[in-house]
């Protein structure tokens, strides 16, 4: 098990310094597809199938055909190599070494009497027992139920979104067309 | 800084890598899908974040065995019931046959409650960051859509998406 996690933490970072290097644009968003199959594998190993195979079929599958279909409306620009600058590494390594001093007196990993386990208590899984009446998956009953709000708040971003991406995208032939009538009529 | 401490804070360490990478991306390249996938890749570990604090030791998926989850609903159904009849009873007896009632109620319920106890000795991991991730994840997609669009809409009136021929482009060069 051990050797199967340390395998698939170092194909996340490899692909992960893979995307940032390259410059063809076609391999970068397959290696984004790469690396979200590789999140949703280690996501299976930490116990949370639901979200892996959301994040298999939402990352790895739509948002592949996004980027695809994006490059082919854009033209397949590939970056304009310019001379380096050292400042994003410095900033991001400052970043990162203070995210991993803030890490250092977290609960360590997979232990039970950490605050996100010991709340609520009694736990979802108890209280889904006596409520769902055996509904055998916790994360439904939470999805669905407890956390409620949540999903309709999220169903409404993507519609929010939809209408968004439907009145950037749309075409200005409703502009043209009054003024093509307009012309065909005066002659 | 013992081995202990580097075994409990890997997974976080991992995650930091991931995120600090997306956000390299999202400073250092100028191409506009580049930076969109910068996000993403940021996004993403974000997502692992949350589910490695949900993980238990020795824990499992937190979805019940069929078998348990079945006998669970059906004691606790049995349970009510048949507390319920037996106060119902008592309403319409004498107190005394009440007092009786009610002992017995309460021990059927101290049955069933140690039924389910039993039960759940299982250990489950935490399904509540998988909940939040799940909306997470449903959310970050349409984002991501929203920004692509707004790149080919900035594709179509620049003919460009390097960030910086854009920026000289305003500035009328």
């Amino acid at each position: 098990m051990n050797f199967i996690v340390f395998a698939i933490l170092a194909l996340l970072a490899i692909t992960a310094v893979a995307i940032a290097k390259l410059r063809e644009l076609w391999a970068v968003i397959m290696f984004t597809g790469i690396y979200s199959f590789l999140s949703a594998s280690w996501m299976i190993i930490l116990d949370a199938p639901d979200v892996a195979f959301t994040e298999a079929a939402v990352g790895a599958g739509i948002s592949t055909v996004l980027m695809l279909s994006t490059m082919a409306l854009t033209g397949k620009a590939e970056e304009i190599p310019r001379k380096k600058s050292l400042v994003p590494l410095f900033v991001v390594i400052v970043t990162g070494a203070t995210l991993v001093y803030g890490t250092l007196d977290m609960p360590h990993f997979g232990s039970p009497d950490a605050p996100v386990q010991v709340y609520p208590d009694p736990s979802f899984v108890k209280r889904s027992e006596a409520d769902m009446h055996g509904l055998p998956n916790v994360v439904t009953a939470l999805l669905a139920s407890y956390r409620g709000y949540d999903t309709l708040g999220e169903t409404t971003v993507v519609l929010t979104a939809g209408i968004a991406v439907l009145l950037i995208l749309r075409r200005n032939d409703e502009k043209d067309e009054p003024t093509q009538l307009a012309g065909n009529k005066t002659p | 800084m013992t081995f202990e401490s580097i075994a409990g804070l890997y997974n976080y360490w991992v995650v930091i890598f991931l995120m600090m990478t997306g956000f390299y991306i999202v400073l250092a390249r100028k191409n506009l899908i580049k930076s969109v996938i910068g996000l993403n890749i940021f996004q993403t570990s974000v997502f692992l974040l949350y589910i490695t604090m949900g993980k238990v030791e020795h824990g499992t998926a937190p979805i019940v065995p069929p078998a348990i989850a079945e006998q669970q609903s059906h004691a606790s159904h049995g349970v009510g019931e048949n507390a319920h009849a037996a106060i119902e009873h008592a309403d319409e007896a004498h107190e005394v046959v009440h007092e009786v009632a009610h002992e017995v109620a309460l021990t059927v319920a101290d049955h069933g409650g140690e039924l389910a106890h039993a039960s759940t000795e299982i250990i489950y991991s935490n399904p509540l960051p998988s909940v939040l991730m799940l909306t997470a994840i449903v959310v970050g997609i349409a984002t991501t859509a929203l920004a692509l669009a707004l790149v080919v809409r900035i594709r179509e009136d620049y003919g460009t998406v390097d960030e910086e021929l854009i920026l000289e482009l305003d500035r009328g060069e």
